[in-house]
């Protein structure tokens, strides 16, 4: 395993300077105005915002920053009260759910969503689109899907593998660890042939040895031409395979540029300082420090 | 006591049309809660559209007898369509609330003097077998066929074979559907719908044919059941849905063939209990009277239903793994 190698980073993503909002050579989403409130909560406040292309984007930020809402919204699973956003040129608002996944958006959730009482394979295989079988008349008759559910087979036992899951194929999902759920969503978010993967936590829970098999498989992705956002409070992962950082705070972004600049910025310190003030600020500064240090490496 | 008859009308419940027309509303319900997760303590009203549905068409309409099953389907789909469209958007347990008030206006429907030409009111429908050549379709001649307990007349038999036929179908149907693609997805929304949209899956949709297939199962099992015994609003009450939930839990709601089976066991136990619970009482061994002893097998009904749920609640033939998942 090439592990501690350091991966090739996409660079030339932004036009100007590195500032929140500023402009992609080749963004994949764009966002403007995008607002949503609960209550009198606003959760999240974004101007203007674009996800580059082929690249790997963390999206950080303290608890309750609103990342996860944000997917949410540009997903199709929540409605935002103002504002636009378009995937590839496609303009995505008021477009459900199912359909932003079929375009090739995909999205795994920050608490996993295995279905419990369906074998591994099952899960897997599920994910798979355009199936002929799924149609309620072709269902009825094998010889319309037999053939392409053996493809579909194929494919998911190869990402099993990947995923080390190929042991568990004929067992109930519910019998998994949190961590091996973890595993399973991202590989059957897979099997939908993504352009952007979505990615809410999908370390959080999942051993470090095998951490870092995923982050190469994060890293292939990328390579395969996905686009991947996702979300971490692991910074240590954000620095080693995220080409692009994203800071939120409040609802709103309050920094962006390439991760080992970004961490700097006062406004992104603040953000994490600001919200745990009379928290575990031991801890985060502990966070900050271990970034500050390694920059001077 | 009379061992003999008592053992003669329990073996006898094995095979009745009530029997099928039960199995073919549980089936329903495994497609709506046991696969699909769809909440259904409606299943009576979809019995009862299915089976007016025939006989009006039959009695006001002068259709024929199938051109009127099929119009009691139809109507059957509709009101699957028309509970779905509302509810299937919100939360599990709303359907749940839905469907048990929509069967009530269904029956109460039927039941009210305002239509009675065309429902037959408290008094319901009866006749259109002959009138709509149910009965001249027969194709045994009269006699009596089978041997022991089931010694049938040629009326019943054509009604078994019939409600025979079409229990095979939909067995077969959902078999067919359940071992496919389809229903991986079906199941998938049982588990978790919003895991099934995040993949690109259309689950309302998907949902709404669980719904209508389900509906259509239970439709056909009210018109068996109007093959056989008149159309009464008596008999769709809620507590018949509730007799269609044991049977089904009784076998296993996420099976095939449980929710036959648990029909067939439910009848078998009721044909014995109203034999023996009399006996029981006359003999003065329970100390209540007959017409007691014969609602006693209610409770008992009621008691077993709590008891399988806590401790069996996959049903005699479900997966033993999910046992231990149970939510
Ligand atoms: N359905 C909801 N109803 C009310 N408030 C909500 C809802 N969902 C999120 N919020 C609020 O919106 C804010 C943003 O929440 P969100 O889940 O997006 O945070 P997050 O950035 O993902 O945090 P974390 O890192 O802890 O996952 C929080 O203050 C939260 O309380
Ligand atoms: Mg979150």
């Amino acid at each position: 395993m090439s592990s501690n190698e350091t991966p090739q980073k996409a660079t030339g993503l932004h036009v100007g300077t590195a500032e929140p909002g500023c402009k992609k050579t080749d963004p994949m989403l764009v966002i403007d105005h995008v607002k949503k409130s609960f209550g009198g909560l606003t959760a999240v406040d974004v101007e203007h915002l674009e996800i580059p292309k082929n690249a790997i984007t963390a999206l950080i930020g303290p608890n309750g920053a609103g990342k996860t809402t944000l997917f949410n919204l540009l997903t199709g699973f929540d409605t935002p009260d103002t504002g636009t956003w378009s995937f590839e040129g496609k303009s995505l608002s008021g477009v459900p759910s199912f359909k932003v996944a079929q375009m090739g958006q995909v999205r795994t959730f920050q608490l996993t969503k295995a279905l419990s009482l369906l074998t591994v394979l099952d899960n897997m295989k599920l994910g798979a689109k355009d199936q002929a079988g799924e149609g309620i008349f072709k269902s009825l008759f094998p010889r319309f899907w037999k053939k392409q559910d053996a493809e579909i087979e194929v494919k998911a036992m190869e990402l099993l593998k990947r995923f080390k899951l190929d042991t568990k194929k004929e067992d109930f999902a519910a019998s998994l660890s949190g961590g091996q759920r973890k595993l399973l969503e991202m590989a059957r978010a897979l099997m939908t042939d993504p352009v952007l993967v979505m990615l809410d936590e999908p370390m959080a829970g999942v051993n470090p040895a095998l951490t870092q098999s995923l982050l190469e498989h994060v890293l292939n992705l990328k390579n395969d031409g996905m686009t991947v956002l996702f979300v971490e409070h692991d910074m240590h992962m954000v620095r080693h395979i995220a080409d692009w950082v994203v800071v939120m705070a409040e609802g709103k972004v309050v920094a962006e540029g390439p991760p080992d600049t970004v961490m700097k910025e006062q406004a992104v310190i603040d953000a994490y300082l600001g919200a745990h003030q009379d928290t575990d600020l031991g801890v985060i500064t502990g966070r900050i420090d271990t970034i500050n240090e390694e920059e001077s490496k | 006591m009379d061992w003999g008859t008592i053992i003669n009308n329990t073996l006898a419940g094995l095979l009745t049309p009530t029997t099928i027309a039960f199995a073919l509303a549980a089936l329903g319900l495994a497609m709506h809660f046991g696969f699909a997760g769809l909440l259904n303590f409606g299943i009576a009203g979809f019995m009862a559209i299915g089976a007016y549905g025939y006989a009006i068409s039959v009695l006001t309409f002068g259709l024929p007898w199938w051109l009127g099953m099929i119009i009691g389907v139809l109507g059957s789909i509709a009101f699957a369509v028309l509970l779905g469209v509302p509810t299937l958007r919100l939360r599990g347990d709303y359907l749940a609330i839905v469907t048990i008030a929509a069967a009530e206006i269904a029956r109460l429907l039927f039941l009210t003097t305002a239509f009675t030409d065309v429902t037959g009111s408290a008094d319901g429908l009866f006749g259109y077998n002959s009138a709509g050549g149910f009965s001249s379709a027969n194709p045994f001649p009269p006699g009596s066929y089978g041997f022991g307990p089931w010694t049938y007349n040629s009326e019943t038999l054509w009604v078994l074979t019939f409600g025979l036929g079409v229990l095979a179908l939909c067995i077969w149907l959902l078999w067919a559907l359940m071992r496919s693609p389809w229903g991986r997805v079906i199941k998938g929304i049982r588990e978790d719908e919003d895991a099934v949209r995040a993949l690109g899956k259309n689950v309302f949709a998907y949902k709404m044919q669980a719904l209508i297939i389900g509906g259509v199962f239970g439709g056909l099992g009210g018109i068996v059941y109007a093959a056989f015994a008149n159309v009464s609003p008596g008999v769709y009450v809620t507590s018949i849905t509730f007799f269609i939930w044991t049977a089904l839990l009784l076998g296993g709601a996420a099976t095939i063939f449980g929710p036959v089976i648990g029909s067939v066991i439910f009848w078998v136990l009721q044909a014995f209990l109203s034999n023996i619970l009399p006996e029981l009482a006359i003999n003065g061994i329970l100390p209540v009277d007959g017409t007691q002893a014969a609602t006693l097998r209610f409770v008992l009904v009621g008691i077993g239903l709590m008891l399988l749920v806590i401790y069996r609640p996959q049903g005699i033939f479900g997966d033993k793994r999910e046992m231990t998942f149970v939510k």
